[in-house]
């Protein structure tokens, strides 16, 4: 990861997707218009937030597996980006369903189940910060970031499509790519999902080399009383 | 014997049922099919140009400062080693 090639590829489908996201012609859809462009925007925050979540779910679990606190550090870095992008998705959301829907809160589905599984990942740090003991509270935050983030796939993905959404691709909503007839949208929201992507993997990395600075005395002790097989007071 | 008699009956009311309202949505198809009016406002005066720059302003901002920081961090960890 301390490569730098993938950081210019993450700058380069940014400026493209800002650039044609905005410029390009648009399908003439009715209520949504020009606003269907918050599709390069708004879309991959969420989409950001589910992969992010995705590489703290595997670190959590490589941490029960081999008890190394860098994973736990991994983890938890990983979960806070991805509740930032999450954030950004949720308002991004109200502000594009306030001139869409009416209101920027009108309990759909989609919505509703986005912000109980931000709710879950939220306690995960009411958890960490009420254990005091650093590899317990690692052991525990990881079993439970497993709960959340199986909780999060039917919350996000599979209740709203089961019931009627106003998000497209829900209930008798006609889905995305309805909307996208001669393909001209998918030509900048799949870069738009890479590059944002990317963008939250960057700012993970710099997050994780943070705190692997800051936390290095904490390892080093770890370490040493691992080697010894003393257990840490 | 009484239900066999009773089909065709039925099956011609759903024939009418249906074909009015394949025609209804013949109608009401042909409502949405007019053009949707699109907010041409913003691009009538070519300004949106100016948009697009500030956008991109912001986010060369943002990259830079995430170089910057990445950078004090590769210094720091130097300065551990």
């Amino acid at each position: 990861m301390r490569q730098h090639w993938w950081k210019a590829l993450c700058v380069l489908l940014l400026a493209y997707t800002v650039i044609a996201g905005l410029m390009m012609p648009v399908p003439p859809l009715p209520i949504i218009h020009e606003s269907i462009r918050n599709l390069f925007f708004h879309v991959p925050m969420w989409f950001t937030m589910m992969i992010l979540f995705v590489f703290g779910f595997c670190y959590g679990i490589r941490y029960l597996i081999k008890g190394n606190l860098k994973d736990d550090i991994y983890s938890v870095q990983f979960i806070i980006v991805g509740l930032i992008f999450g954030s950004m998705g949720m308002v991004t959301g109200m502000e594009w369903a306030k001139y869409t829907w009416g209101q920027p809160w009108s309990n759909d589905p989609k919505q509703l189940g986005a912000a109980l599984s931000m709710l879950i990942y939220f306690a995960y740090f009411a958890l960490r910060g009420a254990i005091p003991d650093e590899e317990k509270k690692a052991k525990i935050a990881a079993v439970y970031s497993i709960f959340a983030f199986a909780l999060m796939i039917p919350f996000i993905w599979i209740l709203p499509s089961l019931t009627d959404s106003l998000h497209p691709g829900s209930g008798g909503n006609s889905g995305f790519n309805t909307y996208d007839l001669d393909n001209e949208l998918r030509k900048v929201f799949y870069p738009a999902v890479i590059g944002w992507f990317l963008l939250g993997l960057w700012i993970t990395s710099l997050f994780i080399r943070m705190k692997l600075l800051k936390q290095r005395e904490l390892l080093k002790e770890i370490k040493a009383a691992q080697a010894t097989g003393q257990p840490l007071e | 014997m009484n239900d066999q008699q009773k089909k065709p009956a039925i099956r011609r009311r759903t024939a009418l049922l249906l074909a009015i309202l394949l025609l209804m949505s013949k109608f009401s198809f042909a409502v949405d099919v007019s053009p949707v009016k699109m907010d041409d406002a913003l691009w009538s005066n070519g300004k949106i140009y100016v948009v697009v720059l500030v956008v991109l302003t912001i986010f060369l901002g943002i990259i830079l400062t995430l170089i910057h920081l990445e950078r004090k961090i590769k210094k720091l960890e130097k300065q551990v080693q």
